[in-house]
């Protein structure tokens, strides 16, 4: 069984079609990068996964549910990292892994020791009383990280995981990924870095005006294609992805 | 639906008002009183009696419904929209079990709490002032709730449907503060010319007043109709907050 299937799906916005009929599918234990410029359609996608909109047309299934007939049964199983942070700024930095926990019905002393545990992984431990806006950018995203691992997921969404980020944050970012890799967690990525997915994605399927116009393994592409995943992307599209 | 998981909506919110009540505590809360003060004292001073009531005695019960429904409407207009465009605090939520449907009815029910909490403020405070009546004053709260279910409706309604938060002075102010002034808070209709009396009944605003000063002063003449009307009314508008949201925040 697969993780996420995906055939003939489509996204209008009014009469906008953002995503045009794409098919793939997510295995167990992989990470799986969606790769393309802003407006490419991988954040249209990434919401219909986690079940934030409906699908226009076509097939979507996360964990053999179909997204749109259980929607709270897939959320319960998924954690999202979206791309905006959204974290309460009224609240310290556990009483938001709380707060958010009690969305998926955990306990408050249970959720008080796996915050504990998470702020330990993502290294944030001694902060755990601040306020939201007393972080920098970078804890402000690994909070962000540590919130989508509160309900123990099985699939984990990352949505541009470390745009905005410096460089030293985002390499952190990405170790702390590689971790949950590892761990054999599913996970799916969005990103505009090349060098993002090209370190983290086992498979990756690049996107181009709401169509995947090739998918396969990093090295396959390169391989194929020459360069590196940069070089793909501008000879498949004949345009540079910008930062 | 599950109610259960738009409780913890409410949790949510009830966890960062407890952090933050002392800042916005002031805003529902003065502004009643102010009216009390001047109006009550003020113009109290002139008008001795309003249908043998004495007049700050009047006001003080119709002061009661303003400040819980001025509650709600603060709390689902500008609270609300926070939440729901600055914060991106729905996100987070919509991402968790939480569906759209049980977000707005957590939000709308956090609205009537709110009424609840300013509601029975005031009554303290008139109460301290030895404006009311009866203890039997108490058992208006469900109705207090009641009229801050309906507001919190409407002001998510508002909400979804007004571009931005910039508009919403125009909810305040061309349709709020008339439902304000003309609620009998500080005047009776009776005497008004009959179109007054006819806009009156589709006040939502008079009638909570009216429920809070039946209750007050002991006086409990159509005071079901009153009740009935809140009831009714917000069972039929009901669908339209999640409706509306969902057009607004789901592409």
């Amino acid at each position: 069984m697969f993780i996420v299937n995906s055939k003939g799906l489509k996204k209008y916005y009014g009469t906008f079609l953002a995503v045009k009929g794409i098919d793939f599918e997510i295995k167990e234990g992989e990470c799986f990068g969606f790769l393309g410029p802003n407006g490419a359609g991988k954040t249209t996608v990434m919401r219909m996964i986690q079940c934030f909109m409906e699908p226009s047309e076509g097939v979507l299934e996360v964990f053999g549910m179909d997204t749109k007939k259980y929607p709270s049964k897939i959320k319960e199983k998924i954690g999202v990292m979206p791309q905006e942070n959204n974290l309460d700024p009224d609240l310290s930095v556990e009483e938001n892994l709380i707060v958010y926990a009690n969305y998926f019905d955990i306990k408050k002393k249970v959720a008080k020791e796996k915050g504990e545990e998470l702020l330990r992984f993502v290294d944030m431990l001694e902060y755990k009383k601040y306020k939201i806006d007393k972080l920098s950018g970078g804890m402000k995203r690994k909070l962000v990280l540590a919130r989508a691992l509160i309900n123990g997921p099985d699939l984990i969404i990352l949505d541009e995981p470390t745009t905005g980020l410096d460089p030293q944050s985002r390499h952190n970012v990405w170790d702390m990924l590689k971790i949950l890799k590892s761990k054999g967690k599913t996970s799916i990525l969005t990103t505009h870095y090349m060098e993002e997915a090209d370190n983290l994605c086992d498979r990756v399927a690049i996107m181009d005006s709401g169509l995947i116009i090739e998918s396969g393994k990093p090295e396959e592409l390169k391989n194929k294609y020459g360069g590196n995943l940069e070089d793909v992307y501008l000879k498949l599209t004949g345009k540079k992805l910008e930062n | 639906m599950k109610i259960k998981r738009a409780l913890k909506v409410w949790q949510r919110n009830f966890k960062v008002y407890t952090k933050l009540y002392k800042s916005s505590f002031a805003l529902n809360f003065f502004e009643p009183l102010i009216y009390l003060i001047a109006l009550g004292f003020g113009l109290g001073g002139y008008v001795k009696e309003i249908d043998g009531i004495p007049y700050i005695k009047f006001i003080a019960t119709g002061i009661i419904s303003t400040s819980a429904i001025f509650a709600a409407i603060y709390e689902c207009t500008y609270g609300t929209y926070v939440r729901m465009v600055f914060q991106k605090t729905f996100d987070g939520i919509l991402a968790t079990p939480i569906s759209l449907k049980e977000l707005t009815l957590g939000e709308i029910l956090w609205g009537s709490t709110k009424s609840l909490i300013y509601g029975f403020t005031i009554i303290l405070v008139i109460t301290f002032f030895g404006l009311i009546e009866s203890y039997q004053i108490l058992f208006s709260l469900p109705f207090i709730f009641l009229s801050g279910f309906f507001f919190a409706e409407v002001s998510i309604i508002i909400v979804t449907v007004l571009p931005g938060i910039d508009s919403f002075n125009y909810f305040y102010t061309l349709i709020i503060t008339p439902m304000f002034l003309f609620s009998s808070v500080f005047f009776p209709l009776d005497d008004l010319p009959k179109f007054v009396k006819i806009a009156a009944f589709f006040n939502p605003f008079y009638h909570s007043v009216n429920i809070c000063r039946g209750f007050a002063l002991n006086n409990f003449d159509g005071i079901i109709f009153e009740i009935l009307w809140l009831l009714i009314g917000a069972i039929i508008i009901f669908p339209f907050p999640y409706i509306l949201m969902k057009k607004k925040i789901v592409p």
